[in-house]
């Protein structure tokens, strides 16, 4: 068995299949598809090696039922697509957010709509993880920008996912993904593990839920508690109801477990906000251009800042307000026609003049481009 | 009335129950109960797996690991459950339009495998809960609300059609020989591999009421008459058996290795190097 504390030189796509082991995942459930598709052939090679289970399923849809499916027995599980793929994932990952089951799904984001660019690079899913699947739910989603991030993010999205029961997305891209960098591999302290039932079978009431965390507590298929799992709305008991108290009660804390922890889940990057008259908020591999980028415009003297969401969702938007003073300019240069800058302008509430800067030619940023518009003002 | 036995696998916190009065569905569960009840199943470590549709709202009712999942979907529920934990043993019940039209890549996939899992196939020929409307295995020429001129689609032969696809055990009966249901199911679940029972059963509310089998009695009386035992059909011509219900085991086991446990052999591979 290969070490875990090591120095590697690999792929993001790579580095999160290890991440995700070493977070103690132990199912992959899923289906080929560019450009994710290494992370399943790292699982199938590694999981076993671990006494954990690789399945390749029929299509997306069964690879999302898979992974849920083994989740409800026990397991840390992962699945990991691309764009259609996606798509086909929603109503599985809906049942996910219903029935409260953790899981991690993984979204290596190319070129749409439909097959549209498979090898190319895109940020157009960043909506649909928010609102793919159909009905009210938090959400909670990575952008890694980095080997190494895809590596630690990894391990996060299972820490969050045990912790809240909930799908964590984990909205990566094609260069994140098949980018070869230095990443350092090591053994995660302090995982997370889901609540397990703290009464004795008898007294469980499945899905009646910690006041303070509001996550109910959960017991593995086979670890002598019955329950009842469904995707149809349901009480406490976890039956199917149509009682208005009881409806409300579920769909207000399939929200609020996740927005009142908010604060503790939002992650971003800065460099040189405090005295920006321009800022450049970006995500995933265009980050990475976009602090190129900052950096030679304060070469040449322009009080150029950055900020960098890490969760995509929740948007770190009363984060990226506090920071920004009235009348300074904010460019945010996306590989979309324009989806994380409304974010932005809902975040700044009017203190900034907010521009978007896109590319949908299925090419990354240059960090000239973005430098570009710093110089002209944006 | 059920045994004290049967009993314990109720829900009774759960009922009543939605299914119409009169519904095959009952005689089903009911079979399907007595064969746990039978292999003396633990209850912690049965589960019972669903999609969505009447049927599908079984595993509510019954006092074990229940999971009612996504339409047509259940089979990859099951899988996962299976493969994390090949200590429990699963059940997959499932209605004709849940196991054949919208979980149909599903079910052949299943079979393929061989994954130890019993599927309990409830075929009434229609979409009961939706209102009644053509299913892959509503026969040609019969009235559905969305086949009001009468049904032009060939229906499925579910029992060819896992044979086919790969599962090692297959039966057929219906709901006028419980006791028959109960041995297959029982019969399934002892076969190492994927089993699959179809169960002729009827929705007298949404097909009978269209189709002259107004009441389940109608249903019943059609199903003993229509049977046909297995032994009886080899020796029948095609046209003899039209409109025949053959029930029968028409496979017991087959030399096919089981997923879970050639996932084990894996295992052993890879922590060997």
């Amino acid at each position: 068995m290969a070490e875990i504390n090591r120095v590697a030189f690999m792929q993001g796509n790579e580095a999160l299949a290890h991440g995700a082991i070493a977070a103690g995942c132990r199912f992959y459930g899923g289906y080929p598809i560019t450009p994710s598709t290494e992370v399943a052939e790292i699982m199938a090679y590694e999981l076993p090696k671990f006494g954990g289970k690789f399945i390749q399923m029929e299509d997306e849809i069964a690879g999302m039922a898979a992974v849920i499916g083994a989740s409800i027995a026990g397991a840390k599980t992962i699945t990991a697509t691309s764009g259609p793929g996606f798509s086909l994932k929603q109503e599985n990952l809906g049942l996910a957010y219903e029935a409260e089951i953790p899981v991690v799904v993984v979204d290596v984001m190319r070129g749409g709509p439909s097959t549209g660019l498979p090898t190319k690079v895109a940020q157009q899913d960043v909506m649909q993880a928010r609102w793919g699947s159909h009905g009210d739910h938090g959400t909670i989603a990575y952008v890694p920008s980095s080997v190494q991030e895809c590596y630690d993010l990894a391990i996060e999205a299972f820490n969050m996912s045990e912790k809240f029961r909930q799908p964590v997305l984990i909205m990566s891209d094609e260069v994140v993904g098949h980018m070869r960098e230095k990443v350092t591999l090591y053994k995660p302290e302090n995982l997370i593990e889901r609540a397990k039932p703290s009464v004795p079978p008898d007294k469980f009431v499945p899905y009646l839920a910690d006041t303070k965390t509001q996550v109910p507590e959960m017991a593995a298929f086979g670890d002598g508690y019955r329950w009842h799992v469904t995707g149809l709305t349901h009480n406490d008991w976890g039956f199917p109801t149509n009682n208005p108290k009881e409806i409300e009660k579920k769909m207000l804390r399939l929200m609020s477990k996740v927005n009142e922890c908010r604060d503790e889940i939002v992650k971003f990057e800065t460099f040189h906000m405090e005295d920006a008259e321009i800022v450049v908020v970006a995500y995933g591999s265009v980050g990475r251009s976009a602090l190129r980028a900052v950096r030679d415009a304060r070469k040449v003297g322009i009080k150029a800042g950055f900020f960098r969401p890490i969760t995509i969702w929740p948007f770190p938007d009363k984060e990226l307000e506090s920071m920004i003073k009235q009348g300074v300019s904010i460019l945010v240069p996306e590989v979309n026609c324009g989806q994380m800058v409304n974010e932005v302008e809902r975040a700044v509430h009017g203190k900034a003049k907010v521009t978007l800067q896109s590319l949908v030619n299925g090419e990354l940023f240059k960090p000239s481009e973005i430098f570009a518009r710093i110089k002209e003002g944006c | 009335m059920p045994s004290p036995e049967v009993i314990k696998w109720l829900r009774f916190k759960f009922f009543p129950h939605i299914w119409c009065p009169g519904c095959g569905h009952g005689v089903i569960m009911h079979s399907l109960l007595r064969a746990l009840v039978g292999l003396k199943l633990d209850q912690d470590k049965t589960v019972i797996a669903s999609g969505i549709g009447c049927s599908s709202r079984m595993p509510g009712y019954i006092d074990a690991c229940t999971v009612h999942t996504t339409h047509g979907r259940s089979l990859g529920f099951a899988t996962g459950i299976k493969m994390h934990n090949p200590e429990l043993t699963v059940l997959d019940v499932m209605g004709d339009g849940d196991c054949t039209a919208i979980g149909g890549n599903h079910f052949i996939h299943a079979c393929r495998r061989n994954i130890d899992i019993t599927a309990v196939v409830m075929n009434n020929n229609i979409y009961g809960m939706t209102g009644g409307q053509a299913s892959p295995t509503t026969p040609p020429g019969a009235w559905a609300t969305t086949a009001p001129w009468g049904a032009i689609d060939p229906a499925f032969d579910i029992c060819k059609l896992a044979e086919g696809a790969g599962a090692s055990y297959v039966a057929r009966s219906t709901i006028a020989n419980p006791k028959q249901v109960e041995q297959y199911i029982t019969n399934g679940i002892k076969n190492k591999g994927f089993s699959v029972i179809e169960i002729i059963t009827h929705c007298h509310t949404q097909f009978g009421r269209k189709n002259n089998r107004r009441t389940p009695i109608d249903n019943y009386n059609f199903f003993k008459e229509s049977s046909v035992p297995l032994a009886r059909a080899k020796d029948m011509s095609k046209e003899e058996l039209k409109g025949k219900i053959v029930c029968g085991e028409f496979l017991t086991g087959t030399d096919a290795p089981e997923y879970t446990e050639k996932y084990g052999e894996v295992i052993k591979r890879a922590e060997g190097e």
